[in-house]
């Protein structure tokens, strides 16, 4: 259903891309007893999660509320008796919950066709209720568009036995009227929606606030209104656009999450229509359709496609194992009839793939349920007296103690069911068991499943093409390129070449070069609402298992016979592979036939034959598979000189599309065999519109012939594995950039965007692809295609024995174009060396002026100038302000050398504008400002530095903007506090979506002392922040951050792409005061080339949908916005203004300033002019000085103040939306080019001049709130004279970052080194908000008796912390939960000691602190770099992956934790007697220089002292038995370091 | 590619070259080209730079990291390919290119600069010890036939080109010999001239006719030419002399650079030349502190001079230009030549105030010191002198093409400095003002090196291909 209430598409901005994520909660009576305490319990759920909303511009506007319980049989009866209907029995009737349109007329239209609908159905109309409100509390936008509400009861008919039929009635009545009222398309039945009808349930929900629901709905306070469980959800919007039918519960379920593989979901639902058939709806089914509007929020699909499973007769739990199975596909040790369960369902339903957790009811189980990664937050408790509570965090409900007797969380995978009617828990073990045991599925499995791989390889390889592989090549548009950056590193090195620096080549549609269609599409990626996955360190929940061939029928609930499915290891198909499925009837006995489709076509009936083509082979596909035909081929074998191939992207989705538009895609599989795939970003794309498996045959058959540009023994074979290998990787790392773990569910799921394609092509052969831009059509595609076929099949000398140049990753004369040409860096370099505005002029020019070069949208962009407005130059605002708005980029001192990083810092500080330290801390010798006489040798150390610089007195080093990325490296409560802006990196133009890693060699013992961790150990920076996994974390951490120092304001970086408007509002709404867009083209260290050249969008994209998103939302005000990405003149600026933007970031031509010369060599350490390496010879080259950077930027605002000037406007801030002043450039030639359209990017929205267009107020951070304040106030004897101080208080879950702005005070004043141990000592009691004691300072120690909720100690500083169980409460530690998720995350230093279990990713990325915990749920220690942690209990799986550092003692009491502990990084080893140790290891290994019985039974003794633990205790009493059941995890990079280390020691000493 | 780390690792290497005293007694090539080992070390100091700097400081645009990497693996075939790829000619610009690709190489920053012309050298001479270098046969004839006038390096360039795309190509030469200044105008130590003749083997095979003593304007008319031809190339060079009109300049003794060169050169090639104008024994003054006067320096040390003197207008040069504020620029800085290295005195900012006769033969110069001020030139006060002089060779570089015949009979407009006019790029490149006639090399923009007469020669010839057949296959 069209959102009621959204506004239209317009401009960029488009109400598909919203996202929510939120809390979530339940509250059952285990027994089944009814009581309006339920209801009371539930709405104050609710409000306990209130912080985890979010509001928009009108603070009575909420994003959303609801609550989903039982029928209340005896209040209806009641009432409906009043209105003269008796009501049949509990189970017999049926209530609808209705939205209905204000406008009477269309009101009663909408209750016409529902009355219609229930007697065509066969029941029986029973009556109306209005259902009693009071809307006192609401905000005025919300109040315009309430419905009215009303309930409709509904009677059975004749032939309704059981209520589940009646369910079924009802769910097709709803159905029924929903599609009727849709096809009145009344302009005023938009608010017209029904958020439950059934015999069980009942939802009330709205535009809410979280504590309006029980005020609004009048029933919810009565007392008769009772229920045995009560589900609540609070929604965060990326968006502020009041609808009520967004909000949750829905019919089933509510949900915190994203699902990424929306797209995907929904088409192949779709795909199915025409093959599935239900033995329980019957011709009902037929009713169903569409099951899903376009256009729906995810968790609306979903809850649509799991009510149909249900309705078609599967369980609640069956049906959501089928949705959200758990990782089974590399889970070894999983049950194998569970595995079987899950394999035999794969084939049926692509996984509904990201963070979520569901929680579902259908009146009589209520349950909950994890993503495969675990990435939401669900803590649940069960009483003694048969309560249940579950919700997004604990705390949420005051119980007491006593009463709780198992305190726990979910699980990822796993699932929470409680059945009301049996009156019990079934956990996730048991459910899964019966489910698992209740049909043969592994027998089945055996029996029907063909793996490719096992068949005999045919004997021999049918025949390749006898058309010159060269020709071949270029027809498919190879380069030399291809050979030298893409094959020959795949098949020596199985993974994908790296580059550096950005992209400064044209988009394909501006480009004069023939270039492959997949070029004109780029990937999206997770921001925020969603996070990424780690492919490698995380791969245990990848998959790239892919069935080829048709899907059982989905609703078969009784099958007894199902059908064969062929299955793939991984997508990419050698020369064997293609030539079994060639024939696989062959080698199947008949079981699958497969039909090839030629795609290609005369070249002589020129490019208008492509679309008659096209038409052609989707008339072919459907025949195909309708005279049963299991597997098309689509194929370009054929191609040859007379012979032109039809993009195979282009033929296999139009044919992909046409089959699902048919209904027909899931009768049979389809495969692509092409000669234009080469590189990771083509397979993706193929298999993001369908393909469930490539054949690369000219790529394949290039690494046999590659000639010099392969070593010999990689010339075969081997090669062709290594290259199936790396594609492999490549596209699981694509995947998991949007945050996707499987690649049946990316299969058809469509994640990219096009650039430079027409709509109109888009709309029908990647039909729900978004186009910005218009562009070429599908003529000018073929003609592209021609153009490549005629110039390999020519006469061309240059291609006579050699591929195209290329010149698209590395400049070439005649090759691809490139913004840094040699003579825009030497006229550049010049012009700000010698001061000279004019040669800096000339540069500008090289860049600018695209009248014969066009590179990027900008520039063919025009201003309007109008002669007349025009003003001298010198009424424009002076330059010196105008630089006050840039910023240089996040470079890390790591990725560029300390000179080149501090001439940077020097200049952005002398002109007023900002540095960013980039991720990686910073040496807080950079901070105080410079004396006379100083240089950055005599401040920073003489042996730190290679080339002096001099500096001035007031001069400064220190970086205005500190980064916080995912790996928190050096992030500290004193880096915190020097920042006037703190930015959260969420993603990287040059890499969105990925982590990173500075490999050991680059960690000089100065990097590691600035990132608190080993010299000579690798560091990686995971892909996520691994405390974002969704906009309500987000938000949490700009509060953390806020918290940690409230004088800076608080960044998020985002990268373009299409949707990024939406989460920039999100983002403005999560509080940041400051966003920066980043463009897709910016610089990198270092990063595979795909992503460099393929993933997010331009800026002015990007810059222009969150202009327009934030402006329609009226959330502008509130937030800078800052544009980067390939910033160079002052054209870019006026441009940036235009577009939106207050502030402008720079990184590569400032860098280009102090003398990069644009090598790309910055990840091999090989920079020749000393920027981008560590290395002390090289860095002595270094020549660039803070003066030149400085006219730079005085040149750029120059350039601007002359724009400005022509145009008329004063000052820059006057600049910024006047959209107006742009045009698209007139008489573009250029036959690509010339489709562009760019009046969506001008579009701004219509509102009235009062909403604010560029940043004009502050946010409100809510930071009065904190109970920080009331600890300030105590400790000020601590924070002014360094005296001890004891405070106690209670807590709630509602108080949030607790200690983190007393930290701050401290870290102010006393720096890193903080107070003396235990100066300031707070005891709390109860249950701790989220990130308890995040960023603690040393000196401070914070004890909690009670639990806490996830992050505690994030970031922790030096600090102490400790948290034990109530003494009433009853359960063991070590199997109840204590602490949340993501515990410990980026801790540096200092000490915790938690008597109980913690969640998922404990001590992440953790550098330096101490930790003991008595278990620890899922990847624990995860890339961990320092510091020591104590397991005294269970550890979930893939503990240590990724681990380079630190040590960390797991007590494995059963000798299972060997299959949990992930060892490619670390190995396992006993923890000896101290003298036994003495005897055998070399001391310079130890860990900390002790022995590891000392480091382990001191800690252990201090866990006991601090949190009171027993299990320690009886450790402690027993000690060697249980000396000898330790396991020390010992990372391989961190013992070689500290051999290193010891070696060097002794050098120097000798 | 190359190798990562190679430019850390290995020194620059310049080829070895005969020791001075000896080099001074004959006239062939001193100038040794590195073994297969020493190329594969100089490419390994290639750094394959994301901006291949060294690449648009060639004229030719030659693709300098690809061949480096490919002799740095020792796969000299391959290179060679490359080489030729955009250059016609790397045996010529190998020898006498003064490596405008070194100055802009990215290592020439702030450490020598790769070896690039050595490298080019080595790869030439192993391709034509090894056979490699064979005509390319068009695959068909066009039935089109082109002139092409003027067989230095813009002539041939062109005229293999053109013949390349199968055109009919006569190449017209006014001298006895093919090759204008590469034969006549380079002494044979720089550069011998059988690299010329195995050169025009392989094009005579690819279809193009030589025609010496051909002199079109003299004794060959335009209007037949045109009448005969499809196309017409001018590459006629700029072959006129700046000349130093001060008193006593008609005395025997004082004679163009040109006038001198090629006789040397024929003498060489086996030719008698009597009343050759020799050094022998005298005290030789160059004028001109260019190339040119280089090469009389060194022409004139071996016919046995008694002294050499060269003197140059400007002042002294910098010995190290400023790298931040030039580099990737041709640098302005004092550059001492094989030629001056073997014996020569060098004055700077000197003008020549008159030459003094005896018996109508020239003795002695009179020179003064002049002073440079913002681009402006001052006599310096009582600095006048006089030096000994029994011959004057005047090298001052030359003003453009010869006016008289060949442009005169063509009729084609020219441009300010008398060149003949035409734009480089766009769909009129090379072409005159007469229709079909195009004009490339130093006939057109004037005086310069034999990198940009191999460039102009192929672009051009690329034109006359569009012309003639509406498209082109070469590469500009």
């Amino acid at each position: 259903m069209a959102h009621p209430t959204l506004p239209a598409r317009q401009g960029l901005y488009d109400p598909a891309n919203e996202h929510d994520a939120c809390g979530v909660g339940f509250i059952a009576n285990i027994k089944g007893a009814r009581s309006h305490a339920i209801i009371e319990q539930g709405l104050l759920i609710l409000k306990n999660l209130t912080h985890r909303g979010a509001v928009g511009a009108d603070p009575l506007a909420g994003d959303g509320a609801g609550i989903l319980i039982q029928i209340p049989d005896q209040f209806f009866r009641e009432e409906m008796a009043d209105r003269g209907v008796k009501l049949p029995p509990l189970g017999e009737y049926g209530v609808g919950m209705i939205f209905l349109p204000q406008e009477p007329a269309s009101r009663l239209a909408c209750e016409y066709e529902i009355e219609r609908a229930i007697k065509d159905e066969g029941q029986v109309l029973l009556g109306w209720r209005d259902v009693p409100r009071d809307n006192a509390g609401l905000g005025e936008s919300v109040k315009k568009i309430e419905p009215v509400i009303r309930q409709v009861f509904i009677g059975r008919g004749a032939g309704v036995t059981v209520t589940d039929a009646l369910e079924r009635k009802l769910y097709i009545i709803r159905k029924v009227s929903g599609h009727a009222i849709q096809a009145l398309k009344l302009e005023h039945s938009k608010e017209f929606y029904v958020p439950s009808m059934s015999a069980r349930t009942l939802v009330y929900k709205g535009m809410l606030l979280a504590g309006q629901v029980g005020s609004y709905y009048k029933d919810l306070s009565d007392p008769r209104v009772t229920s045995a469980l009560a589900l609540v959800h609070q929604r965060f919007s990326t968006n502020t656009f009041p609808t009520w039918d967004l909000a949750h519960p829905f019919r089933m379920i509510a949900h915190n999450g994203e699902i990424n593989t929306l797209r995907g979901n929904v088409n192949w639902l779709r795909a199915r229509q025409g093959a599935i058939f239900s033995p329980i709806l019957g011709k009902d089914l037929d009713k169903v359709w569409p099951l899903i509007y376009d256009g729906q929020s995810d968790s609306a699909s979903f809850d649509n496609a799991l009510e149909l499973l249900i309705m078609s007769g599967y369980s609640l739990a069956h049906a959501m194992m089928m949705l959200i199975p758990e990782a089974w596909e590399k889970h070894t040790f999983m049950d194998p009839h569970r595995r079987a369960f899950y394999e035999y369902h794969a084939a049926m339903m692509e996984p509904w793939d990201g963070p979520a957790a569901v929680a579902f009811s259908d009146g009589r189980q209520i349950g909950a349920t994890l993503d495969r990664n675990g990435l939401r937050p669900a803590r649940y408790l069960v009483t003694s007296d048969d309560m249940v509570v579950m919700a997004s965090e604990t705390g949420v409900l005051p119980i007491p103690e006593e009463k709780i007797i198992k305190k726990w969380r979910l699980q990822p995978g796993k699932m929470f069911l409680i059945d009301l009617e049996a009156g019990r828990i079934i956990d996730d073990k048991e459910l899964k068991d019966t489910l698992a045991n209740s049909k043969p599925y592994r027998a089945w499995i055996e029996r029907i499943r063909i793996k490719l791989d096992d068949l005999p390889a045919p004997t021999k390889i049918a025949e390749q093409s006898k058309v010159p592989l060269l020709d071949r090549q270029q027809a498919f548009g190879y380069t030399q390129e291809d050979l030298k950056f893409i094959l020959s590193p795949m098949a020596q090195q199985g993974e994908e070449a790296i580059g550096s620096m950005g992209n400064d080549s044209p988009l394909a549609v501006l480009s004069n070069k023939d270039k492959p269609l997949y070029n004109y599409f780029k990937q999206l990626f997770a921001q925020v609402t969603n996070p990424p996955i780690d492919p490698i360190r995380e791969d245990l929940v990848m998959s790239l298992v892919s069935f080829i061939g048709p899907k059982p029928n989905l609703l078969g609930i009784d099958e007894t016979n199902p059908p064969m499915r062929l299955e793939v290891g991984q997508p990419v198909l050698d020369f064997n592979q293609m030539d079994t499925i060639r024939h696989i009837d062959y080698y199947t006995g008949g079981k699958f036939k497969s039909f090839e489709i030629d795609i290609s076509y005369p070249v002589a009936w020129g490019k208008q034959a492509i679309e008659a083509r096209l038409a052609s082979l989707c008339a072919q596909a459907e025949d195909a598979v309708r005279s049963g035909y299991s597997i098309l081929i689509v194929s370009d074998r054929k191609v040859d000189a007379d012979h032109v191939a039809i993009p195979a992207l282009l033929a296999l989705s139009g044919i992909h599309q046409h089959l699902v538009g048919k209904g027909l895609r899931t009768s049979a599989g389809l495969v692509v065999e092409t000669g234009s795939a080469r590189e990771v970003h083509h397979f993706a794309l193929l298999a993001g519109y369908g393909a469930e498996a490539v054949h690369p045959c000219v790529a394949m058959e290039t690494i046999f012939h590659a000639g010099a540009s392969i070593p010999e023994e990689y010339r075969g074979e081997k090669g062709v594995k290594n290259y199936v290998k790396a594609i492999g990787k490549g596209l699981m790392k694509v995947m998991s950039k949007m945050g996707i773990s499987t690649y049946m569910s990316y299969t058809g799921a469509q994640i990219f965007e096009a650039v430079g394609l027409a709509r109109g092509m888009v709309d029908k052969y990647f039909t729900g692809t978004t186009s910005n831009v218009e562009g070429i059509g599908v003529f000018e595609v073929a003609e592209e295609a021609i153009r490549l076929h005629l110039a390999a099949f020519g006469n061309d000398p240059v291609l006579a024995n050699a591929l195209d140049a290329g010149g698209e990753y590395a400049f070439r004369v005649r090759g691809e174009e490139h913004m840094w040409t040699p003579e825009a860096i030497a006229k550049l370099q010049h012009s700000t060396r010698a001061n000279s505005f004019q040669t800096f002029r000339d540069y500008a020019k090289i860049i600018n002026d695209q009248s014969r070069r066009h590179m990027t949208l900008r520039g063919l962009f025009e201003f309007r100038v109008d002669p007349a407005k025009s003003i001298p130059i010198d009424e424009v605002e002076p330059a010196r302000e105008i630089v006050k708005r840039f910023a240089t980029g996040a470079m890390s001192l790591g990725s560029i050398s300390t000179e080149a990083h501090t001439t940077l810092a020097i200049a952005m500080n002398r002109i007023g504008g900002k540095s960013n330290t980039g991720e990686g801390g910073e040496d807080p010798r950079r901070y105080a400002p410079v004396k006379a006489g100083e240089t950055l040798a005599s401040r920073l150390g003489r042996d730190r530095i290679q080339r002096d610089i001099p500096l001035r007195e007031g001069d400064s080093l220190r970086s205005k903007i500190k980064q916080v990325a995912s790996g928190r490296f050096g992030v500290t409560a004193e880096y915190l506090n020097s920042a006037d802006q703190i930015q959260i990196k969420m993603a990287q133009g040059a890499k969105p979506g990925e982590g990173g890693q500075l490999p050991g060699h680059k960690v000089s013992e100065y990097i590691a002392e600035l990132r608190f961790s080993v010299p000579g150990v690798g560091l990686i920076s995971p892909p996520p922040h691994h405390d974002i996994y969704s906009i309500e974390d987000l938000a949490q951490l700009i509060h953390d951050l806020k918290n940690g120092n409230p004088r800076a304001s608080i960044s998020v970086k985002l990268v373009s792409e299409d949707g990024v408007g939406t989460v920039a509002a999100g983002v403005s709404k999560a509080k940041a005061d400051h966003v920066t867009i980043a463009g897709h083209d910016g610089g990198t260290g270092a990063s595979p080339w795909s992503s460099i050249k393929h993933a997010g969008t331009p800026w002015e994209l990007g810059l222009a949908e969150t202009q327009q998103t934030l402006v329609l939302n009226k959330l502008r005000g509130r937030i800078a916005v800052q544009v980067d990405g390939q910033m160079k003149t002052g054209r870019d600026v006026a441009i940036g203004a235009i577009l939106g933007a207050d502030e402008f970031g720079f990184a590569t031509a400032p860098l280009v300033v102090t003398g990069c010369i644009m090598m790309r060599k910055c990840h091999l350490n090989t920079c020749p002019v000393g920027v981008a390496t560590q290395d002390p010879e090289l860095r002595k080259k270094f020549k660039g000085q803070p003066e030149h950077v400085v006219n730079f930027f005085f040149f750029i605002a120059e350039e601007v103040r002359e724009i400005m000037a022509s145009l008329g406007v004063r000052k820059l801030g006057d600049l910024i939306g006047r959209t107006d002043l742009l045009d698209m450039k007139k008489g573009i030639e250029h036959w690509k080019a010339k489709g562009l359209d760019f009046s969506r990017i001008f579009q701004m929205p219509h509102m009235p001049p009062e909403v604010a267009i560029y940043n004009s107020e502050k946010q409100d951070h809510g930071l009065e709130k904190a109970l920080d304040h009331r600890l300030i106030e105590l400790a000020q004897p601590a924070i002014q004279r360094a005296e001890k101080v004891t405070v106690e208080m209670p807590i709630r879950n509602v108080n949030r970052t607790v200690g983190t702005m007393l930290s701050s005070e401290v870290a102010k004043k006393y720096g890193n080194s903080g107070l003396a141990d235990d100066t300031i000592h707070v005891r709390f009691a109860g249950s701790a908000g989220q990130s308890f004691g995040a960023f603690l300072v040393r000196g401070i120690t914070l004890d909690l008796i009670g639990e806490a909720n996830d992050y505690v100690g994030k970031g922790l500083s030096g600090g102490r912390i400790s948290v034990q169980p109530s003494p009433k409460f009853r359960g063991s530690p070590t199997e109840n939960i204590i602490i949340g998720n993501t515990v410990m995350y980026g801790a540096i230093a200092g000490e915790a000691y938690f008597r109980g279990v913690a969640g998922e990713r404990f001590c992440v990325r953790n550098s330096g602190a101490q930790a003991v915990v008595e278990g620890v749920g899922d990847h624990g220690c995860e890339y961990m770099t320092g510091g020591t942690v104590v397991v005294l209990g269970m550890t979930g799986r893939n503990f240590a992956a990724g681990m380079s550092g630190g040590i960390a003692y797991v007590l494995d009491e059963d000798g299972s934790f060997n299959s949990r502990c992930n060892q490619s990084m670390v190995q396992m080893e006993s923890v000896l007697a101290e003298a036994e140790q003495e005897a055998k290891v070399s001391r310079d290994i130890w860990h900390m220089g002790q022995a590891d019985e000392t480091i382990l039974k001191g800690f252990i003794e201090r866990h006991a002292r601090y949190s009171g633990s027993i299990r320690a205790r009886e450790i402690l009493d027993n000690w060697t038995t249980y000396r000898a059941k330790f396991v020390k995890v010992f990372p391989t990079e961190y013992r070689r370091a500290l051999g290193e280390m010891a070696a060097k020691r002794r050098k120097l000493a000798a | 590619m190359g190798k990562i780390t190679g430019f850390m690792e290995y020194q620059r290497l310049a080829e070895a070259a005969e020791d001075k005293r000896e080099r001074v007694k004959h006239y062939r090539e001193f100038v040794l080209h590195l073994s297969d080992q020493e190329a594969g070390i100089q490419g390994a100091r290639c750094m394959d730079c994301g901006i291949p700097f060294c690449m648009t400081g060639c004229p030719v645009n030659n693709i300098i990291p690809d061949w480096n990497d490919l002799v740095y693996k020792q796969d000299w075939r391959l290179a060679l390919d490359v080489l030729h790829s955009t250059n016609n000619f790397p045996e010529f610009t190998g020898r006498v290119c003064p490596a405008p690709c070194e100055a802009a190489c990215t290592l020439n920053i702030n450490s020598d600069p790769v070896g690039i012309k050595s490298i080019e050298h080595a790869i030439i001479d192993k391709g034509w010890e090894q056979g490699w270098v064979v005509p390319q046969l068009p695959k068909r004839k066009t039935g089109k036939k082109v002139a092409v006038i003027g067989s230095g390096p813009a002539g041939l360039a062109c005229a293999q080109q053109l013949a390349r795309a199968g055109h009919a190509v006569v190449l017209f030469e006014k001298n006895d010999r093919i090759g204008g200044l590469l034969r006549y105008g380079i002494p044979d130590f720089k550069m011998e001239k059988h690299p010329i003749d195995r050169r025009m083997e392989q094009m005579r095979a690819e279809g193009v006719e030589f025609r010496t003593n051909q002199h079109v304007g003299q004794n060959v008319n335009a209007k037949d030419i045109l009448a005969q031809f499809d196309a017409v190339a001018l590459t006629g060079g700029a072959e006129h002399p700046r000349d130093l009109p001060v008193p006593g300049r008609n005395l025997e003794g004082v004679y163009f650079a040109m006038q001198f060169l090629p006789l040397q050169n024929k003498v060489v090639a086996g030719d008698k030349i009597p009343g050759q104008i020799l050094a022998t024994g005298k005290h030789v003054v160059v004028i001109g502190g260019g190339d040119t006067g280089s090469d009389c320096v060194g022409t004139s040390n071996r016919q046995g001079a008694a002294s050499v003197t060269q003197f140059e207008l400007l002042p002294q040069p910098p010995a190290q230009e400023d790298k931040p504020l030039v580099w990737p620029y041709w640098p302005l800085k004092l550059r001492t030549s094989s030629s001056h290295e073997e014996g020569c005195e060098r004055d700077w900012a000197v003008a020549t105030k008159e030459f003094i006769g005896e018996n109508g033969k020239v003795k002695i110069i009179k020179i003064v010191r002049v002073e440079w001020k913002d681009g402006k030139m001052t006599e310096v006060p009582g600095s006048e002198s006089e030096i000994k002089a029994d011959l004057v060779l005047l090298a001052m570089g030359f003003l453009g093409p010869v006016q008289t015949g060949l442009i005169e009979q063509f009729a084609v407009e020219k441009d300010a400095r008398s060149n003949v006019k035409a734009e480089t790029d766009g769909p009129k490149a090379y072409c005159t003002s007469v229709p079909k006639v195009f004009a490339a090399g130093d006939m057109r923009r004037g005086q310069s090196l034999v990198v940009w007469a191999i460039r102009e020669g192929r672009q051009c010839a690329r034109s006359v291909d569009e012309f003639l057949m509406g498209r082109s296959d070469l590469p500009r």
